[in-house]
């Protein structure tokens, strides 16, 4: 053992002489990533500074200048009762985003636990929790959050609830099935070699590993989280009016539209189209980076 | 190609050669930025001869495949150079031309027969599909294709004809790709590491195959291998290809008994060979690393790794120096590559001496079954072993022979239905599967030294440097993920997460095999090392004999979950052995020419669901006795000299007698 038998000096420099970059130094080079990033961006920023922001009370009815097509006063015109919809689409992204945010970290939390239980432990929680997870897909999610929210009664964390428990199984599955690639590999074999407990092994040495498919999956939750929240409001079972909420303000002037007041419902639409698409378009590249 | 084969050769007016490759050059583009796998790569294949390249991985052998067939990747592209096949150049073809020259004039037989077939197919409809692109009607492609693979000695091919690809066994799934790649009757025939993932004895079987038909077909054969003793069997010439340069080129022979390149004298002495075992010292290694794809070395690509590079070599590469008939190598020193330092001392004190002997573990009547399917799989039949303390023993057999069950009952990975169950480590084939990619080498070596040996604090990071600096990593590995890491890194770091318990015994399961032959020769130095330090045992895994006779002082055969034979090594390498033993023996090519009498095994390990009568070997045995008492008696494990036991109704003097003629071993 006292001779040197390689030269181990020569032998790191192989160690990323590929010059391969990390993943988020890949992301920022994806014109899509940049687009749906500088969106998101825009919107939370509004959720977070909107009153700040919005040139106008979101609030306040000017009874004088109802139904007023955009103009430079009111870029986005007023609606029914006068209020300006430029600040209301910008204060409007607070509930959405929040509601969205928590019910889908909600889902994913619960979702990758469960995943892991499943796919790690298998056996009978396995079994139970697959027949969960096809009861839930056959299941349209609006029509499920339609249902609690009526039994239950509208709140932003009835919704934050449903839409996440709802997720749960959904992401549980995909987590399960990274993991049973997981379960394939030598290290497993070894931490239980080590005598590591389940509970370790789960969270320490499988989840890592399956964290980069927790990430895609709490992207593409999010724009169907979004979608589901406007599609409650829009019914009326979201936030409650006078708060700015894009789907409630849809749903409140959509009857207007065949008297050519359009700008009430398009703008509050466009906002909702861009942040799915936003969130999308920066899922797909973290995809991309990923698979690559 | 023999002189008189030539001279027919040139008597048909068949004076191009088949394939002429001059000054080739491959460039990938990655990342906006350009790399270049080929280099300056010229070589020629006569008509019915058969060129080998043979090179470790990253040295662009399947790029010069691709680039034959123009299959080279969306981001690659030949920058320079001529490629000549037949006469016709491919780069210069338009689709039709193309089509054409894959369908008819080129094929290729891939590493992974099971690939190469669609899983949805019957296997009959995809040969015959060949002979229908070739313009046949279906029946007549049908019987064409039956007749094909009567050709590659699928016994019953009718049957065969009918089976999807993943009812049939890999080898019997090469020869059908083989089937499909000569039904097109190909002037030229590439086969990429076709052996590859494939058993010792089916590898036998297939490249006795491609010899044969290689002959009847009288096609030009391209043979990409990593494997030295598979090209030295099957070419004629053999180029030797590093870092997508062609170093060294030679008729085979000539050039493994007498290599003028730096590199090939280094690759030679990384493999054990003649019977080289680890007391008789260390095997040379080829310190450092491939250069990184896209380097810019203006000289000699080996000149960093080489041990009498000069001034000259890091300057300008080396012309193709001629060093003899049709030999040239890219050396400026080729004169002296006969007695090239060693790399790596020689000099051990292993400890030969293992006389008071301790065991540390026993294995009595051993069996693990498995149910598959509603059937009960015998994976091991009444398993008997001892281990002794600082023995290696090693466990040979082919897939399927219960080697790594085994080693799995031992670690009581596995429960096993009865025996004992030890407290001990192992190294996995592939470290990239062993090791958690999200850990640092720290936390992987260091968990392990925490939960097993109870270390913590300032203790914890003494034995950690240690640890590290035994298997020669480095203090600045430590903060590295294993992705930032070599193959050879890796598996350093497996063995040190292996060492950190403090066990008694380490598993072994193919260490090596998922390794390039100059890393593979300094983990088999830091193994036998380790050993001799910790007075460790192992139980040591591997489908390279040559391996595990480097490393075995005890070695064990297995055969359908039972012992064949177990003893010392060298008695159980020299005859007389188990015919089993014989028949794996038989069946590993290598370097240094062939034996004269070779036995082979025909078809595949039975299915341990339903074991042979008997003797569990008897329907594969080249020896079974007419007496018919092979069918019905299983022979017991029986000694037949000190030490060495052996479960065959032979009589050892009648085993020693027939096979005499291979008593020299290797």
């Amino acid at each position: 053992m006292t001779d040197v038998v390689t030269a181990p000096a020569a032998e790191v420099t192989v160690a990323h002489g590929r010059g391969e970059l990390p993943p988020w130094r890949l992301l920022l080079r994806r014109p899509t990533f940049i687009v749906g990033a500088a969106i998101l961006l825009l919107w939370v920023v509004c959720a977070v500074f909107g009153h700040a922001i919005a040139p106008q009370d979101p609030l306040a009815q000017q009874l004088l200048a109802t139904n007023k097509a955009p103009s430079a006063a009111h870029w986005f015109g007023t609606d029914q009762i006068g209020r300006d919809v430029f600040s209301r689409v910008i204060v409007g992204a607070r509930s959405i985003l929040l509601i969205a945010f928590f019910a889908t970290l909600l889902g994913t939390v619960a979702g990758t636990a469960l995943g892991l239980a499943m796919g790690y432990l298998g056996g009978a929680i396995d079994i139970v929790g697959g027949r969960i997870v096809e009861a839930v897909l056959a299941l349209p999610l609006v029509i499920v959050a339609f249902m609690f929210v009526v039994a239950i009664g509208s709140s932003p964390l009835t919704i934050i609830i449903v839409i996440g428990l709802v997720f749960t199984p959904l992401i549980a599955r995909t987590v399960r099935s990274a993991v049973l690639v997981e379960r394939q590999q030598d290290y497993l074999a070894s931490a239980r070699l080590v005598g590591e407990k389940r509970a370790y092994i789960m969270f320490v040495e499988v989840l890592p590993n399956v964290l980069p498919v927790v990430l895609v999956e709490f992207t593409v939750r999010l724009g169907y989280a979004i979608f589901t929240i406007a599609s409650l409001s829009f019914l009326g079972f979201g936030v409650q009016p006078p708060t700015p909420d894009w789907g409630a303000d849809i749903g409140a002037n959509y009857g207007v539209l065949p008297a050519g007041y359009w700008w009430m419902t398009l703008f509050p639409a466009l906002a909702i189209a861009s942040l799915v698409i936003a969130i999308n378009l920066v899922t797909d590249s973290i995809e991309q980076v990923l698979a690559s | 190609m023999t002189a008189t084969e030539a001279a027919a050769a040139d008597s048909l007016g068949e004076l191009t050669p088949m394939l002429e490759v001059e000054h080739l050059e491959v460039t990938h583009r990655v990342r906006g930025h350009d790399r270049r796998a080929l280099r300056d790569v010229s070589f020629q294949i006569g008509r019915r001869e058969s060129y080998g390249l043979v090179g470790e991985s990253g040295s662009g052998k399947s790029t010069v495949a691709l680039a034959l067939t123009r299959y080279l990747p969306r981001n690659g592209r030949v920058t320079g150079g001529r490629i000549s096949i037949s006469g016709q150049d491919p780069l210069a073809m338009d689709g039709a031309a193309l089509r054409e020259l894959r369908a008819r004039t080129v094929s290729m037989v891939y590493q992974e027969p099971g690939k190469a077939l669609n899983p949805s197919i019957r296997v009959g409809r995809q040969v015959a599909e060949v002979y229908e692109v070739a313009g046949l009607d279906g029946s007549v492609a049908q019987d064409k294709a039956e007749a094909m693979l009567r050709t590659v000695q699928i016994s019953d091919p009718g049957r065969v004809m009918g089976l999807y690809p993943h009812q049939i066994s890999g080898g019997m799934a090469q020869r059908v790709v083989i089937a499909m790649a000569l039904a097109a009757e190909p002037s030229l025939l590439i086969l990429d590491e076709p052996t590859t993932a494939l058993d010792a004895t089916v590898e036998a079987e297939v490249l006795d195959l491609v010899a044969a038909l290689r002959q009847d077909f009288a096609t030009s054969v391209l043979f990409i291998s990593h494997n030295l003793a598979v090209i030295a069997k099957m070419c004629d010439r053999v180029g030797v290809l590093y870092a997508g340069e062609l170093l060294e080129e030679g008729p085979a022979q000539q050039l493994f008994e007498e290599p003028r390149h730096p590199y090939t004298v280094g690759l030679l002495r990384c493999i054990p060979r003649r019977g080289q075992r680890k007391d008789a010292g260390r095997l040379d290694t080829i310190p450092g690393f491939l250069p990184s794809p896209g380097h810019t070395l203006p000289g000699c690509v080996f000149a960093p790794r080489c041990p009498i590079a000069e001034q000259r070599c890091r300057e300008a590469p080396p012309p193709a120096f001629p060093v003899g008939p049709a030999r040239t190598s890219r050396c400026y020193l080729h004169d002296a590559t006969a007695d090239l330092p060693r790399n790596t001392p020689v000099d051990v004190q292993l400890p030969s001496s293992r006389d008071a002997t301790e065991t540390v573990v026993t294995l009595r009547d051993v069996s693990k079954t498995f149910t598959h399917g509603g059937e009960s799989v015998r994976a091991l039949v009444g398993v008997n072993l001892s281990l002794e303390r600082g023995e290696t023993l090693g466990l040979v057999g082919e897939s399927g022979s219960g080697k790594t069950t085994l080693a799995r009952a031992l670690l009581g990975l596995i429960a096993p239905d009865d025996g004992s169950d030890v407290e001990l480590e192992i190294v996995f084939q592939n470290p990239d599967s062993a090791l958690n990619r999200r850990h640092t080498v720290r936390r992987l070596i260091s968990r392990p030294l925490a939960k097993l040996a109870g270390l913590s604090g300032a203790r914890l990071r003494e034995r950690l440097a240690d640890l590290i600096r035994s298997v020669r990593l480095e203090e600045r590995h430590l903060s590295l993920h294993p992705s930032q890491l070599s193959g050879g890194l890796k598996q350093r770091v497996a063995i040190a997460r292996a060492f950190a318990g403090g066990p008694r015994i380490v598993v072994c399961d193919e260490p090596t095999s998922a390794l390039d032959v100059s890393v593979q020769a300094a983990i088999l130095n830091l193994l036998a090392d380790l050993q001799s330090k910790e007075q460790v045992t192992y139980l040591f895994i591997s489908h390279d004999l040559g391996v595990v006779r480097y490393l075995s002082d005890r070695i064990a055969v297995l055969y359908l979950g039972k012992v064949m034979e177990l003893g010392p090594a060298e008695n159980v390498f020299a005859a007389p052995h188990h015919p089993y033993t014989e028949a794996l023996l038989s069946a590993v090519p290598s370097i240094d020419g062939q034996r004269a009498d070779r036995i082979r095994l025909h078809g595949e390990i039975p299915s341990a669901a339903n074991p042979p009568s008997g003797c569990v070997f008897h329907t594969r045995c080249p020896r079974r006795l007419s007496s018919g008492i092979c069918e019905t008696t299983e022979p017991p494990l029986e000694e037949v000299a000190p030490g060495h036991l052996m479960s065959c109704h032979i009589p050892i003097d009648q085993l020693t007698i027939v096979q005499r003629t291979e008593q020299d071993g290797d």
